[in-house]
């Protein structure tokens, strides 16, 4: 294979991990405060805000039901507003993002199911405010559950960047449809896909050994 | 300390309302252990939790140390919060926090400094026997343990008050014990108030100083535990003490058991006595000053806090009018008695 080919592999996977980093980080920054708002907020809770709630999940669950391919067409001029141009990873990293928020709350707000009421009650016996219940009750004990999200979605973010790049994103989807898909090539196909699956078996064990690290259950 | 005035909790409205409790009136004094005791469903656990207000009374007052609960703003009510402990069946441990930051969990809230934290989690862990656990995690404890460290985390914010809710419910016979030993140390050392309830009348036996029944969401006896063990007011009270004393009569005389005397039959009673009356031979006393004979079915002596109470289920054997005269001595004696129906003697 020559060195330009393998140049090219490098820039796709780097494109890829670049994608994925990103709209990981950008989804969980806001995805995990909205998974708290879609817990906290419910009827019963400690900032119960039912009709609030009810928007919120509907809002979410719509983020959820739009099909990524369609999405990420969809968007276009709002990603063109954001990021000037429609094409790249930058341009790919924004419908990543939007899909990935409600997808991130979602498994939040599931982890954050798994505490026992109890503890809300023991906290707001002990006179913690809501806020307190949140950092010191709700996302330390969610902790595990948290990760383990996080991971879901990351590995999700690579398959959906694979499809992204099917539209002009860059990276190991772009590259394996472009070579090893028009041109016939199944080398680099299997390479792009062996990439993929050594990435997604990274992210995979990196969370794991986190969850385990976080959970003392 | 605590006193609960004409609290009512209703859930829901009109006819499909739940009338969790009605009119509540409590009064729990400085310093004392008491207890609560009803049948799963009576409103125990809404009772308890209305003192802090984790469930808002619907009617009525909850005043703690003077202060009217009902009546204060959230802020003020988190306040109030530090002056109320509270451990929980469950324990509703952190499970993501060691033994030590669990129990440093309050003065967190608190907004108390990390170096009197360290200064005062110590002796907490000394107190509750867990300065070796310190720096466990709840899934490494048993359950005792748990409790014990949910006890050091309750009077970390230093309250006045504890309420236990059905602490011990989940815990073997033994750990129980241990459990409510280490309530009563507290209780003495710290003059702690404790509320608590509880299905239990082990617990109520061993360490209240005055229990009140619940039942369908209303207060129905209340009395000092002596008494209350001695003669309970209320059949509940009877079943709940028959229950936990064991002190049944036997099947085949139940199947015989007639409600009213009839021409040949002889009363069964329950007798209970407390004090001096232990110690006295009153039994054969009755036989020889009223010609009565006595068969006793059942006996057993209790030791309740101190008092000694003594309990038995005899058939007092002799003509209508002899059983009636001993029944009469036997009060006279302040000996507690109750008639559970009458038997033929020959059938």
């Amino acid at each position: 294979m020559s060195s330009a080919m393998l140049e090219l592999i490098l820039e796709a996977t780097l494109d890829t991990l670049y994608m994925v980093a990103l709209s990981g980080a950008v989804s969980a920054v806001i995805g995990i405060p909205l998974g708290v708002l879609l817990y906290v907020t419910r009827p019963g809770q400690i900032l119960a805000q039912p009709v609030a709630q009810r928007v919120l999940g509907i809002v979410t669950n719509i983020g959820r039901s739009i099909p990524f391919i369609i999405l990420m067409v969809a968007i276009i001029p709002f990603t063109r507003l954001v990021v000037g141009s429609s094409i790249g990873t930058n341009a790919a990293v924004v419908p990543l993002i939007i899909a990935a928020i409600p997808f991130v709350a979602r498994l939040v707000e599931g982890a954050l199911n798994e505490i026992p009421p109890g503890l809300i009650e023991a906290a707001q016996a002990m006179g913690a405010t809501p806020l307190q219940i949140i950092t010191k009750v709700l996302l330390p004990e969610a902790k595990g559950g948290i990760i383990n999200g996080l991971t879901i979605t990351v590995v999700t973010l690579v398959s959906y960047s694979a499809m992204a790049g099917a539209v002009g994103g860059g990276g190991l989807g772009d590259l394996g449809i472009r070579y090893g898909y028009n041109r016939f090539d199944p080398m680099i196909m299997l390479i792009t896909v062996a990439i993929l699956v050594v990435m997604v078996q990274g992210f995979q064990s990196l969370g794991d050994r986190l969850v385990r690290k976080a959970d003392h259950k | 300390m605590i006193k609960l005035d004409g609290v009512s909790k209703t859930y829901g409205a009109g006819p499909t309302a739940i009338h969790a409790l009605k009119n509540i009136d409590l009064e729990v004094p400085k310093g004392a252990i008491h207890g609560v005791i009803g049948l799963s469903g009576a409103g125990k656990s809404t009772l308890i939790r209305c003192v802090n207000l984790l469930e808002r009374p619907t009617e009525g007052h909850v005043i703690v140390d003077g202060q009217d609960l009902t009546q204060q703003d959230s802020e003020a009510l988190r306040q109030s919060r530090h002056q109320l402990g509270m451990i929980f069946q469950h324990f509703n441990l952190l499970a993501s926090r060691t033994v030590f930051d669990n129990v440093a969990l309050p003065l967190e809230l608190m907004g108390v400094s990390k170096g009197e934290i360290r200064e005062r989690v110590g002796p907490l862990l000394d107190l509750t026997g867990l300065t070796d656990k310190a720096t466990q995690y709840p899934a490494q404890l048993s359950g005792g343990q748990k409790q014990r460290v949910a006890i050091a985390r309750a009077l970390a914010s230093r309250p006045k008050v504890l309420l236990c809710d059905e602490a011990t419910s989940a815990l073997d016979p033994q750990t129980t014990a241990s459990i409510l030993e280490l309530l009563q140390d507290i209780n003495r050392k710290l003059g702690l108030t404790i509320l608590l309830i509880t299905h239990e009348m082990e617990v109520v036996k061993s360490i209240c100083h005055r229990v009140g029944l619940i039942s369908d969401g209303e207060l129905v006896e209340e009395a000092d535990v002596g008494d209350f063990f001695t003669a309970p007011a209320t059949q509940l009270g009877r079943d709940f003490l028959n229950a936990f004393l064991e002190l049944e009569p036997p099947q085949v005389l139940v199947e015989r058991l007639e409600e009213a005397p009839g021409e040949h039959t002889h009363p069964v009673v329950r007798l209970a006595f407390s004090g001096a009356n232990v110690a006295t031979p009153l039994i054969s006393r009755l036989a020889r000053d009223s010609g009565v004979d006595v068969s006793i079915l059942q006996a057993k002596v209790e030791s309740i806090q101190g008092r000694t109470l003594g309990l038995m289920i005899a058939e007092l054997i002799g003509t209508p009018e002899k059983t009636s005269q001993a029944l009469s001595q036997l009060e006279s004696h302040d000996i507690n008695v109750e008639v559970l129906g009458h038997v033929q003697r020959d059938a």
